[in-house]
């Protein structure tokens, strides 16, 4: 498990709860919602998704760190790792 | 009523289980034919049931999709249909001023049953339990979709009247046109319930589901034979003006509202009242200024179950005695039972009548029950009645709400 499979999986997540935005070209180090048209609803689908395919836990405080691939991937590889 | 408080409709938006708009609605039903499929339903198998196969992603995003309802996606299309078919010129209109108002049997089993689904899947921890549950779950839920689709500020809101719900939107609708609280009015009934198992079951074990070997043959009003409703989804939404506001425009007009009247058997959960329904009938002739031999198509809300249907026929003779200009036909024997949408939809069927003069037939009959063999029922095949001036429509429900919405051919004194 990297970095650059946490960024794939919240892309796959992303792309299954906002069909219609391109993914083609998001940039890992800009927040999410200044590129793609997300809002709070489709950040808890994300905490959601998280927690029904993959079994992680994002506490309400930590909803901050899911603002960009990049952060998504710093702050969710552990809990990955963690989980092997 | 005064000229100032005539209200017309002035375009439809429809989905049915045999057509996506009302030219191909209209022409399925005078060709006779039926289209009902067999579907999976949770916990009980393959059941007739009346599916819509509209695009949806005609007029929403796909993420718009997936976060609403199925009965908002219905609901949007019918809305948006209707809207172009009137002509409106959207962009000038004042938004604040136009509300919807939709007619629903039932609101919220689709999604509940959907998540106590989800969340067995995950030991029933309510932590699965989807944070879209209560957006999609208010009663409000399809109108509120429409007015965020159109960019709608005026008021919206469902009307919750079980079966009888299609006709109680347009009457909603066209009362607050009357009072001035809008101007322009998305009104009509719309349904998902084939979505929801528990409605499949509880009519089941209330032995009212109906069921063929042909799932086409299934809905059979007033047969010999029949056995029960065929559940189905659709919507019929139209737009409403006040007649002044839709001359002004140069509106094409489908239709003038007459008189209506919505009353309640306050006898039983579930056996119909023919007497309140005939009340009910009387009172939207009265309120129409029309005699029951003015009435040209009377449409029936009869769902083929046994004793439904010959109680609506017992209101029906009692009211139409000595009407032999007077036709009457059932649209669920082509399309199911649409619940919150059947009376808009049996509605909208029957519109096209008053500019082709044709009276759709009640198919599916094989062997007429004696009981339902209404004089002037219009069985299997189309009647040609040279003018139609004026239809009835009833829609009836559960808990005895009755509904009789009379639309005249406009024009006609």
């Amino acid at each position: 498990m990297t970095k650059e499979d946490i960024k794939q999986i919240v892309l796959d997540i992303i792309a299954d709860i906002a069909p219609d935005e391109d993914l083609s070209a998001v940039k890992a180090e800009v927040r999410l919602r200044d590129q793609l048209s997300l809002d709070s609803m489709d950040f808890l689908d994300i905490v959601m998704e998280l927690r029904k395919k993959h079994g992680i836990e994002v506490p309400e405080a930590d909803y901050v760190q899911l603002a960009s691939l990049d952060s998504c991937a710093d702050y969710l590889l552990p809990k990955f790792l963690a989980k092997k | 009523m005064s000229s100032q408080s005539r209200i017309v409709i002035t375009g439809v938006g429809l989905t049915a289980p045999n057509g996506n708009s009302l030219q191909e609605f209209r022409a399925n039903l005078l060709v006779g034919k039926a289209r009902i499929a067999e579907i999976d339903v949770r916990h009980m198998g393959k059941q007739p049931a009346g599916v819509c196969d509209f695009d949806a992603t005609k007029w929403q995003k796909r993420k718009e999709i997936r976060n609403g309802t199925r009965v908002g996606s219905i609901s949007i299309y019918c809305a948006r249909e209707a809207l172009i078919d009137s002509g409106i010129a959207w962009e000038q209109i004042d938004k604040s001023r136009v509300g919807v108002y939709l007619g629903i049997t039932e609101h919220g089993n689709v999604e509940t049953e959907n998540e106590i689904h989800n969340i067995s899947q995950f030991g029933n921890d309510t932590k699965y339990w989807t944070h879209h549950h209560n957006p999609r779950t208010v009663a409000n839920n399809p109108a509120g979709e429409v007015t965020m689709n159109l960019g709608i500020t005026g008021p919206h809101y469902t009307i919750g009247a079980a079966c009888a719900a299609g006709n109680a939107g347009l009457i909603q609708a066209a009362q607050m046109l009357q009072l001035g609280e809008v101007d322009l009015a998305f009104a009509g009934g719309v349904s998902e319930s084939i979505h929801t198992f528990g409605i499949f079951a509880g009519f089941k074990n209330q032995g009212a589901l109906g069921s063929h070997p042909d799932p086409t043959k299934a809905s059979r009003p007033f047969d010999k034979n029949r056995n029960g409703i065929v559940i189905s989804e659709g919507g019929a939404i139209y737009t409403l003006e006040r007649l002044e506001d839709a001359l002004r425009r140069g509106a094409k007009i489908l239709g003038e509202i007459a008189g209506w009247c919505i009353n309640s058997d306050a006898t039983d959960a579930v056996l119909p009242n023919p007497q309140r329904q005939a009340e009910c009938v009387r009172f939207a002739l009265q309120r129409s200024g029309l005699k029951p031999q003015d009435i040209t198509i009377v449409s029936t809300h009869a769902t083929a179950t046994a004793l439904g249907d010959i109680q609506e026929c017992v209101a029906l003779r009692e009211v139409f005695q000595n009407c032999p200009n007077t036709y009457i036909n059932n649209t669920k024997s082509y399309i199911g039972h649409c619940m919150g949408a059947a009376g808009a939809l049996e509605l909208a069927g029957n519109l096209p009548s008053f500019a082709d003069g044709w009276v759709h037939p009640t198919i599916n009959i094989e062997e007429i029950d004696p009981e339902c063999a209404l004089p002037g029922l219009v069985v299997n095949k189309p009647h040609q009645a040279n003018e139609v001036n004026a239809i009835l429509n009833n829609s009836f429900g559960m808990l005895g709400i009755n509904s009789a919405l009379i639309v005249k051919k406009y024009g006609v004194a």
